[in-house]
């Protein structure tokens, strides 16, 4: 066992951890945030992608103790502190940028890692940055408008099939 | 995944110790390794983490104006820090995977795995990269040494990779969309010597040099220069992506594209 701390959202935490546990299981099974998904489990298809020191990772394929010490970022934290939605989640919501919602926490995190380094991305570019973030229910159009509106961009001319 | 030992070292010194243990093994972005974990395709006592190592990290530029990358330097980082001295590294960089796997995965772990789709064992070697360890350097022509197989010794670790710059140069993936490795890769890069042509994805013995088409472009640095040349299919690895005739064709087509590009 090894004793890891980190800080999750703001918040100190720390626990003993074996060495295989994977951050996405520390996460979910030892801090109960259970907002952050595991779907395929294989690092493709991007459901448990949360923020280590600022860059999008996939938290299944990350071991806890490979985060001692840094700045954990997940879903759990994207709200504003008053509790209403984040501009990429309002967008999300407002755009039908969800179907079953399985994705939703891995491309809300996704999308957060991309406007952070590209505040003003084309259609092109945000597609491309979700390629690692797979939707089951292939809902991508509305994913795509909703990040592009959460940028600030007009989204009437992006096709709505 | 079985149950292992988990160490993060900050220094190479500290790695190497670690990794004398019987049945340890060093842990790069884990971008491959851990999946292989979760196979129970790989059963280590022991993995010694590199990224908590900062000598290991990062880009420069050395005396003799060869890039140096920090072996625990993270595919990111190289598209961010190497665009300014060497756009053709770089691109190829930014490439890989996706975001979140460009996040973790290092060109240390990738050059160690020597996966035979992947990309970067094609730049090291189509650069006549050296690749430097805890205590030695290798030139990339003696360090490819077949399909997950290279020169490193047990234990060895990957602290740099120096890549000489090219005068032009340019890497072309035909992606295999599942994977995001190269169903066939080719980086052809043209120094004042020669140009050199590595080809990734496509042999069943791994990266490859193509000398046909490294003779060719050094007399006439144009695509033209490629009519007529084939790969032979007979070596090529064939599977349900590609028949090995297919990935033999692609060599040709991707190389022809990387010398437009680049030229």
């Amino acid at each position: 066992m090894a004793s890891v701390s980190m800080t999750v959202n703001g918040r100190e935490v720390s626990g003993d951890v074996e060495g295989r546990m994977l951050l996405s299981s520390f996460l979910r099974d030892d801090l109960r945030l259970t907002g952050t998904h595991v779907g395929c489990d294989t690092s493709q298809c991007g459901a448990c992608v949360v923020h280590v020191n600022g860059e999008a990772v996939k938290a299944c394929t990350m071991f806890a103790v490979e985060a001692d010490g840094a700045e954990v970022a997940t879903i759990e934290g994207e709200a504003n502190a008053d509790g209403s939605l984040s501009v990429i989640q309002q967008a999300f919501q407002d755009h039908h940028g969800l179907q079953c919602g399985f994705c939703t926490s891995g491309m809300v995190m996704s999308a957060a890692a991309l406007l952070k380094e590209n505040p003003k991305p084309s259609e092109t570019e945000v597609r491309e940055y979700l390629e690692g973030n797979i939707c089951r229910c292939t809902g991508y159009h509305n994913i795509v408008k909703a990040i592009m509106a959460a940028s600030g961009q007009d989204v009437a001319a992006i096709a709505a099939e | 995944m079985y149950a292992f030992d988990i160490e993060r070292p900050s220094t190479i010194a500290d790695a190497v110790a670690a990794l004398q243990g019987e049945d340890a093994q060093a842990l790069g972005g884990g971008q491959t390794l851990i999946p292989t974990l979760k196979q129970r395709l790989a059963a280590p006592s022991k993995l010694v983490s590199l990224s908590g190592i900062g000598e290991m990290q990062g880009v420069c530029v050395g005396d003799d104006g060869a890039v140096c990358i920090g072996g625990a330097t993270t595919h990111a980082t190289v598209s961010r820090e190497a665009a300014a001295h060497y756009p053709g590294l770089a691109a190829l960089a930014s490439h890989i995977g996706d975001p979140a796997v460009r996040n973790r995965g290092t060109i240390g772990g990738s050059l160690a795995n020597n996966d035979p789709a992947a990309c970067y064992p094609a730049a090291a070697l189509a650069s006549g990269a050296t690749i430097v360890t805890n205590n030695r350097e290798i030139a990339a022509d003696d360090y490819f040494q077949g399909m997950f197989s290279t020169a490193l010794d047990e234990g060895e670790v990957i602290t740099e990779v120096r890549f000489p710059v090219p005068q032009a140069a340019n890497y072309q993936k035909f992606l295999q969309p599942a994977s995001r490795f190269a169903l066939v890769g080719v980086f052809v890069a043209k120094y004042a010597d020669g140009v050199r042509v590595a080809v990734t994805g496509a042999s069943e013995n791994g990266v490859f040099r193509w000398a046909e088409a490294e003779a060719a472009l050094s007399a006439n640095f144009a695509a033209s220069a490629l009519d007529g040349l084939t790969v032979d299919a007979d070596g090529m690895i064939g599977d349900l992506h590609g028949s090995g005739t297919y990935r033999a064709h692609l060599v040709g087509v991707n190389t022809k594209r990387a010398v437009e590009a680049a030229s």
